[in-house]
């Protein structure tokens, strides 16, 4: 068995599963971001009094945080009493930051547990050996009715990292890369496995980037073996004793692929898919809006220093605009402390408060019609920021920051001057 | 559930994602009727202008791609869609369908064989669709027996509900 199937399992009470049947699994954690009144409504709706077990609830009010408008101000509140009157204590509300960033600063996520989110990313929890999946409303609501849901046991496709990265190269041009071999449809209904020592010589940060955009390719979950660096974060984080699952010497992945990186550029998606990637070098030049550092993508304390770093003094250009906002209130603490914040609002960025932002178009920062932007975060979609007819590019934080100073998207190598 | 459905072809390319069938901007609403304004709006800003309650959508592959947002198959639901067919589909999208009791069909070669405004039959059990414009036919897959149950349940609410969990 795979590690994946053996976490499935044991949440299942059996002694094995195999790919492709449907098991009804307990689920560790449950987290539910301000998107998804539906779920409380659902809930009722499903003839639910008390949830299961509030201790395994989380609320996370991110996505609209602080709230834009009458309606998702009073979508909160409703939140707000959902957990007061429950009994559900995990809920962090609009000063914390992106679910997933929060979830696992809190020590809610540890290797071998069932993570179930009303958020599709929520494979980035595969960086810490969980099964992580994301799930719809009603979904989310049955779990806090019976504190079960049903899988369906995935097959698993290896993606082995060989070859040591060119500075500047960061996780989300590997990832980006990789989209671009294998296709938005490349991984659909799968969970995906990096291995290799590209990933082992990683950071956690580096590898919530790998396994968070593994939902686009359509992956249902991702893993990682954990290992120290794995064990030296969750531990620092959580009291929870664990059982680490490993996959079996002779199990069969569904695929296997190799990705030598040592000689990888920094990429580029261009619209409107996140499978367009492609070296920096080879796109043509255009000029850019508003440049973008944040999100559960790359919103982490490393994204934001590499951005630093890349601009290397320099300051934004007259004609950009450069929007950062930190994946949580922790990460942002540290910004400040190490005066990342204040060397960045000097050569011209604007800070909002941690949270998504404009990531999924609904505040913080829209694309008017026409518009441009470069984007740590996760999806170039038509519409995904603001107007339909705005173009989205993603890139690498150190891309972002060499983009913001440019003010454009530019072949003329411009990370040269650095290495 | 109906087992035989019958509409006319609304046809979409491939990959398109939730921001699409229901753009971001519009998540705050909760009223599955004000949801409904809003469908396959990113796609196709006049998309309800030519639509008509039971028709069908035929997509390329990977409808639904993208965030888990239920809005996205409460919208397509309450505008009451015959059913989505597409050779495959985003995992949460089918999810939350299915939990919805909305109709998917995973077909391959489903782009090739309609043209928009065809008249189509569908059977959902035998994973059968019929070309009425094109007098052809063309097999697709069957909605897994688990699947099934849950959708002539009406849903997996209707499902829990008559399991009656406090
Ligand atoms: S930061 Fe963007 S991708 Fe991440 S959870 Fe928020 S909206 Fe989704």
């Amino acid at each position: 068995m795979h590690a994946l199937e053996k976490i499935l399992a044991k949440a299942a009470g059996r002694d094995s599963v195999s790919a492709g049947e449907i098991v009804n699994a307990k689920v560790d954690l449950a987290e539910v971001n301000d998107l998804y009144l539906q779920t409380i409504k659902s809930f009722y709706e499903m003839g639910g009094e008390r949830v299961n077990d509030p201790d395994k609830i989380t609320f996370i009010l991110d996505h609209y945080a602080p709230a834009p408008s009458i309606q998702t101000a009073s979508n909160q509140k409703e939140m707000r009493e959902f957990c007061y009157d429950q009994g559900i204590e995990k809920l962090y509300d609009i000063n914390e930051g992106v679910c997933h960033q929060v979830m696992v600063e809190k020590g809610l996520v540890w290797p071998g547990m069932v993570l179930v989110a009303t958020d599709s990313h929520t494979t980035t929890h595969g960086a810490f050996g969980a099964f992580g999946t994301g799930v719809g409303a009603t979904d989310l609501a049955t779990i806090m009715l019976t504190g079960e849901l049903w899988f369906k046991v995935p097959e698993v496709i290896k993606i082995e990292i060989t070859g040591k990265l060119n500075p500047r190269v960061m996780a989300k041009d590997v990832i980006l890369y990789i989209i671009s071999k294998l296709g938005t449809d490349g991984a659909v209904y799968k969970g995906v496995e990096f291995t290799g020592e590209t990933v082992k010589n990683m950071s956690i940060a580096e590898r919530m980037v790998l396994c968070n955009m593994t939902v686009e390719m359509g992956a249902k979950t991702s893993y990682i073996k954990p290992d120290e660096t794995t064990f030296r974060y969750v531990k620092e984080r959580t009291g929870k004793d664990f059982k680490v699952e490993y996959t079996d010497e002779d199990y069969q992945y569904s695929k296997e692929y190799t990705f030598d990186v040592s000689d990888l550029k920094p990429q580029v998606a261009v619209p409107h898919s996140v499978d367009n990637g492609r070296d920096m070098d080879k796109v043509e030049d255009v000029k850019v809006d508003q440049v973008f550092i944040g999100t559960c993508t790359g919103g982490r304390l490393e994204d934001i220093e590499a951005a630093v770093k890349a601009m290397n003094g320099r300051s934004v250009h007259s004609k950009t605009r450069l929007l950062i906002i930190p994946a949580s209130k922790e990460v942002m603490e540290k910004a400040i402390e190490k005066g990342y914040v204040s060397t960045l609002m000097k050569a011209g960025a604007t800070f909002s408060s941690p949270g998504c932002g404009p990531c999924l178009g609904t505040h913080q920062g829209l694309l008017a019609p026409g518009e441009v932007c470069a984007t740590t975060s996760s999806r170039n979609f038509p519409g995904r920021m603001g107007s339909t007819e705005a173009d989205i590019y993603l890139v690498s934080p150190a891309t972002a920051g060499e983009i913001a100073v440019n003010g454009k998207i530019s072949s003329k190598k411009t990370l040269k001057e650095e290495r | 559930m109906d087992k035989i459905i019958s509409g006319k072809a609304h046809t979409f390319g491939k990959n398109i994602d939730t921001d699409q069938i229901y753009p971001g901007r519009y998540l705050e609403l909760v009223k599955p009727e004000d949801i409904a304004k809003h469908a396959m709006e990113g796609a196709d800003p006049k998309f309800l202008e030519k639509y008509s309650k039971g028709d069908i959508i035929i997509a390329d592959k990977n409808f639904g791609c993208g965030s888990s947002r239920e809005h996205a198959a409460i919208t397509l639901k309450t505008i009451g869609a015959g059913a989505v067919i597409s050779e495959s589909f985003g995992r949460i999208f089918y999810r939350n369908s299915i939990n919805l009791g909305l109709p998917l069909m995973v077909c391959q070669g489903i782009k090739e064989f309609v043209e928009a405004g065809d008249k189509l039959e569908i059977d959902l059990e035998e994973g059968i669709v019929k070309n009425i414009t094109k007098n052809k036919i063309l097999k697709g897959e069957k909605l897994p027996e688990f699947v099934l149950e849950m959708m002539e349940a009406g849903g997996i609410k209707q499902y829990y509900i008559n399991k009656n969990i406090k």
